[in-house]
């Protein structure tokens, strides 16, 4: 199981857990602002990108190299981006902290 | 005051869009939302993708969370038909009579998938089309309860290849019957359709192309599909895929009107007032193209609801979107940026060194038109920002795969 905070655009934080699926789903069955899935997780839309805090990327993981390209152009697009539909829920997130980038 | 109603036909894509984005604008009155269809909206999709492979419950796929829709105060009322509206009294009529008032009416009504009049095609058995969960758990349940699991899929569009692929997965023999000359002819380019014919070949399914589907005869839960070549193909399965008709029938009864679907403005808005009509169902202005369009396209479905979601709530937006789309066969991924029609010239460019990575650039002149990219996704994020800025690119440099792909190198210096 893994607790994971989201920090929406208007700063409220936001700690959800779940054990299967991925940070997109669970931001999207919960409701988070800014994260839409429009393409329903396959990494083709870009509208789940989140700034994941410096000292969790480590835990998180750099983006393939699919998603880094489709990274690369966004505006908000720092070291630290990720598509959270990328980001498979599981034991090894626990207790990340991930900041909503809304366009 | 009177709290305002806002009625929309059709919870998917565009009218579950609709709904949240109107939250989103701070519209504070009554939503109303129907769809005869009784499962908690989902994404279409992963229908013929990834969903219909796995073993995942429907609403793994939800588009949100019935939670979701209490929070944000929206009505969903589910498995309930919209049968008529009254546009002088302002009002809707359900299939269980009830009646619903509007002060501003949002016709999502999407499309339906068209099942051609072949003679016998009513009495094949296992026949199917692929719109909604329901046909995905009947393919599923086809699948399972046949051992010799062969299926023929008619229609090369992209519904049509994905389910192919999938469906090859699923461990069925498939074949594919295009009537055109080359799979996928009404939506893109002959190089791309070489390419995915040749993917499909390479994965051991074929298709036929020129192959007009005459008759369906079927004896002892067995189907003969049989071409007006004198060709014939037997299945245990068949997918319909042939596309798909406007559901506008409601739009028409009260006089909005319709073309390729039904017409609206740059807004979104129809020819009567308060009423709009949003996603597949809209033949809509895009003032980027100068003319009108019908896209069935998750973008365009979003992208409308955000425009319509807006002008209902007082402002002046203007839907003028670049379309996107993408499709997952095998371990393809293909991502469509732009509209290519009316390009005159061509760049395919493939990337050095990897696997199956390559690019198709549309110019019309010296401006870009659309970008197809595959397994590519940095082509497509360039050529989206391109297009977007209608830059003026080096053909001679993009034709190079020693220039890296990176929007400097491709400028004209
Ligand atoms: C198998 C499949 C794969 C796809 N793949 C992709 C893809 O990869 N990328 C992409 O961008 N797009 C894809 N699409 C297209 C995309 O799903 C559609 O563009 C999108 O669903 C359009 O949304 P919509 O809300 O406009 O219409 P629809 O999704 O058609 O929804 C319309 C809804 O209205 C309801 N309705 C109609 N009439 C009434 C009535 N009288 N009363 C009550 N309810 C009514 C219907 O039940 C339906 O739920 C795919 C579609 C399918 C079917």
């Amino acid at each position: 199981m893994a607790k994971i905070t989201f920090i929406t655009t208007n700063n409220e934080e936001i700690t959800l857990e779940a054990t299967t699926g991925s940070v997109m789903e669970l931001a999207v069955q919960n409701n988070i602002k800014g994260i839409d899935g429009d393409c329903g997780g396959v990494c083709s839309c870009a509208t789940c990108h989140v700034h994941v805090k410096e000292e969790d990327f480590e835990k998180v993981g750099a983006p393939s190299e699919i998603e880094a390209d489709m990274l690369e152009l966004e505006d908000e697009v720092s070291d630290y981006s990720r598509l959270c539909c990328q980001i498979k829920v599981s034991d090894a997130i626990d207790g990340v902290t991930l900041k909503v980038v809304e366009e | 005051m009177k709290e305002k109603i806002c009625v929309i036909i059709g919870a998917s894509h565009a009218g579950v869009n609709l709904a949240f984005s109107l939250r989103k604008e701070g519209w504070e009155g009554n939503i109303q939302l129907f769809d005869s269809d009784p499962v908690l909206p989902y994404h279409r999709p992963p229908l013929s993708k990834a969903y219909l492979t796995s073993d995942d419950p429907i609403e793994s796929n939800a588009l949100k969370a019935i939670e979701s829709y209490k929070k944000e105060n929206i009505d969903l009322h589910l498995g309930i038909k919209v049968t008529s509206i009254n546009r002088d009294k302002k009002s809707i009529t359900l299939s269980n009579d009830d009646e619903f008032l509007y002060d501003k009416l949002v016709i999502a009504t999407g499309a339906s998938p068209i099942i051609p009049p072949i003679p016998g095609i009513d009495t094949a058995k296992n026949l199917f089309a692929l719109r909604t969960a329901e046909d995905v758990l009947n393919i599923k349940k086809a699948i399972l309860n046949t051992s010799s699991k062969r299926a023929v899929v008619i229609g090369a569009g992209y519904i049509g290849l994905e389910t192919a692929a999938s469906l090859k997965k699923l461990g069925a023999s498939v074949i594919i019957l295009e009537r055109e000359e080359r799979i996928l002819q009404r939506v893109t380019s002959p190089v791309m359709s070489d390419f995915f014919q040749d993917i499909h070949a390479k994965n051991d399914v074929d298709i036929f192309t020129s192959k007009n589907v005459i008759e369906i005869e079927t004896n002892d839960k067995i189907n003969t599909i049989k071409c007006s070549d004198g060709t014939s193909y037997t299945a245990d399965l068949i997918i319909v895929g042939v596309g798909v008709r406007v559901n506008k029938q409601l739009a028409e009864s009260i006089g909005i009107e319709i073309k390729n679907g039904i017409t609206v403005s740059e807004t979104t808005a129809t020819n009567i007032e308060d009423i709009y009509a949003i996603g597949d169902c809209s033949f809509h202005f895009n003032p980027r193209y100068n003319r009108f369009i019908r896209l069935e396209s998750v973008q365009n479905a979003v992208d409308q609801a955000k425009v319509c979601a807006a002008a209902i709530s007082g402002k002046s937006p203007i839907y003028d979107s670049i379309p996107w789309f993408w499709s997952d066969q095998y371990d393809i991924k293909l991502q469509m940026v732009g509209l290519s029609e009316g390009y005159d010239d061509i760049i395919v460019r493939h990337e050095e060194g990897e696997g199956i990575k390559f690019s198709v650039w549309y110019f019309k002149g010296n401006e870009l038109l659309a970008v197809d990219a595959v397994n590519n996704a940095k082509a497509y994020v360039i050529g989206t920002k391109f297009i977007k800025k209608s830059t003026i690119i080096d053909k001679t440099k993009l034709k190079d795969p020693k220039e890296a792909l990176k929007p400097v190198n491709l400028l004209i210096k």
